[in-house]
């Protein structure tokens, strides 16, 4: 045998180191800007951040009212009534399109237009559901205008992220079932949803995700108003401000480096939310699928 | 003589594919009858008419009638869910729910209405005990189905078919997927079945049909070629290409 060199000879090649460096930078770039937003928001925010903060309500005019209660109430009741809507009539949606429908050119173009819809702007869906919702319906700018306008918008990605998440079920948990002499409807019910259903939550969570930072369709919507709620139903049809556009209005009108304080302490409450939020959905998630 | 299963000129078509040409096949009862032929034959198509199953492939015609107890199953009022329920059926892949391994078993007895907790828990034990896996996981039946081995999934997937107390168990090559000694373990396990069941077989393993059948059926593109005991099939074939393809020319 000749060429009997020694294997201890293992050479970096350029290529791949440059490569390496390239695959540590974009990722080190990638984390450093999300930290330092995180970061800058909490540094400014939590400061001016105190349980009066979130516990008070908010005036324009009176310097000691600059709570931010009315807001929170109005985000939450945004969310859970929008989710109310839309996460039932998305997954009911879903679960037709993908174990009901007959998959030809219809359920095609139907796919094809959610897709499209969950691209579209959405100022686009606030002035839509501006114009049949506040007016036509006659439901003025109330949560109410704002919910149902956000079910619009959050609809196409639930359907989407469910659609997917039921069509990555595997058949033959179908077919098993099927064969064991289950009707179709406690095969999709029993066994393809329960199997979809971190799929299914992940698409609420993006809903969630979607709706809280919502502010340009909330604008028409919803409205400004930022008065304390004075009842827990009717509130529903007044008009409310949520926490985005509570961070909009008052970054808009800060003149005072105190107000700017407040445009952040909102932002670090704000991040917080969607924090909590996300950590209950995958709570949620891990619960339910236990196997 | 009975028959369990009694198929009579069944054609079946794939949309313009003529996947099974006038299958004529009479299938006695509590015996052991092997389905083999080389791959897309028509032997799993076969197994598969005889719960339906088919009925889920979009654009399959069938003609002709399958008979289980002298009733033809292609009828309009046949009841689908109880034709499942009688003809049982093991697939190629272990495909146990994602369930833990007591939901698994008792799926199949919920659908079909029973609710009380110890009729069920009868019915898991008795279920598992007669795939001899109770010893092996009767520790952990609240544990998740997917965390035991292939071969163990395969007879949970058995046990699951029992449970349901079918009549016949229809196997599409049930132990292609798994390891030798799981394999001995199926193959005893289905000598064992033939007491109490029908059972079809569909197998690439020439060795397993003559070891475990009783009568043999040879798939040749979608027709039958030769049907008769396995030892007649395997020492004594009448038709040339039988021969050839139990001694391996081709297949």
């Amino acid at each position: 045998m000749k060429n009997n060199k020694s294997l201890y000879n293992k050479k970096k090649s350029i290529s791949d180191m440059l490569l390496k460096f390239l695959i540590y930078l974009s990722t080190t770039i990638t984390i450093s800007i999300f930290l330092s937003i995180i970061i800058y928001i909490l540094y400014n925010g939590i400061p001016y951040l105190s349980l009066k903060f979130i516990s008070t309500a908010y005036s324009e005019i009176d310097s000691s009212l600059k709570g931010i209660l009315p807001m929170l109430i109005n985000t939450m009741y945004i969310v859970i009534i929008t989710l109310l809507f839309a996460v039932p009539i998305g997954i009911a949606s879903a679960i037709y399109l993908t174990q009901y429908a007959k998959q030809g050119k219809l359920v095609k173009s139907i796919r094809f237009t959610t897709e499209i819809l969950s691209g579209i702007p959405s100022v686009i869906f606030g002035l839509f559901g501006y114009t049949i919702f506040c007016v036509i319906l006659g439901l003025g700018t109330s949560i109410l205008s704002g919910c149902l306008t956000m079910m619009l918008c959050v609809l196409p990605t639930i359907i989407r992220t469910s659609e997917e998440a039921l069509l990555s079920v595997p058949k033959s948990y179908k077919e098993g079932a099927i064969a064991l002499g289950a009707g179709k409807l406690r095969v999709v019910l029993e066994i393809i949803v329960p199997s979809a259903i971190s799929g299914i939550i992940t698409s609420i969570i993006l809903a969630i995700g979607r709706i809280v930072g919502e502010s340009a369709a909330l604008l028409y919507t919803s409205g400004m108003a930022y008065n304390m709620p004075k009842g827990m139903f009717s509130h529903i049809f007044s008009s409310g401000r949520t926490l985005t556009l509570h961070l909009y209005q008052t970054a808009k009108q800060a003149n005072t480096p105190d107000s700017f304080s407040q445009a952040f302490a909102t932002a670090t409450i704000l991040l917080i939310l969607v924090f909590i939020l996300n950590v209950i959905a995958s709570t949620i998630s891990k619960i339910v699928k236990k196997y | 003589m009975s028959f369990k299963v009694d198929i009579q000129n069944l054609n079946l078509y794939y949309g313009d594919f003529h996947a099974l040409k006038d299958i004529n096949i009479k299938i006695r009862k509590n015996s052991v009858t092997a389905f083999i032929g080389p791959s897309g034959c028509g032997k799993s198509t076969c197994l598969k008419s005889i719960n339906r199953m088919n009925d889920l492939v979009p654009n399959c015609k069938i003609k002709g009638k399958i008979l289980i107890d002298n009733q033809n199953i292609y009828d309009s009022r046949t009841n689908l869910n109880l034709l499942r329920k009688r003809a049982g059926m093991v697939f190629q892949r272990p495909n146990p729910f994602p369930m833990s391994i007591y939901d698994n078993i008792a799926y199949g007895p919920r659908i079909h209405k029973i609710k009380n907790k110890k009729i069920l828990d009868e019915i898991v034990e008795k279920s598992l005990r007669s795939v001899y896996l109770w010893d092996e996981v009767k520790d952990r039946l609240n544990k998740s189905a997917l965390g035991i081995s292939g071969g163990q999934q395969q007879r949970l997937c058995i046990a699951r078919a029992l449970a349901v107390e079918p009549q016949i168990i229809l196997m599409d090559e049930p132990t292609s997927a798994l390891d030798p000694l799981s394999t001995i373990k199926i193959e005893d396990l289905v000598e064992m079945l033939k007491v109490n069941y029908t059972v079809i077989i569909v197998t690439h393993n020439m060795q397993q049909a003559a070891r475990i059948s009783d009568t043999t059926a040879f798939f040749l593109s979608g027709n039958i070629v030769e049907y008769a005991n396995t030892s007649k099939i395997f020492n004594n074939p009448t038709d040339k290409r039988t021969e050839d393809y139990i001694t391996g020319r081709f297949g």
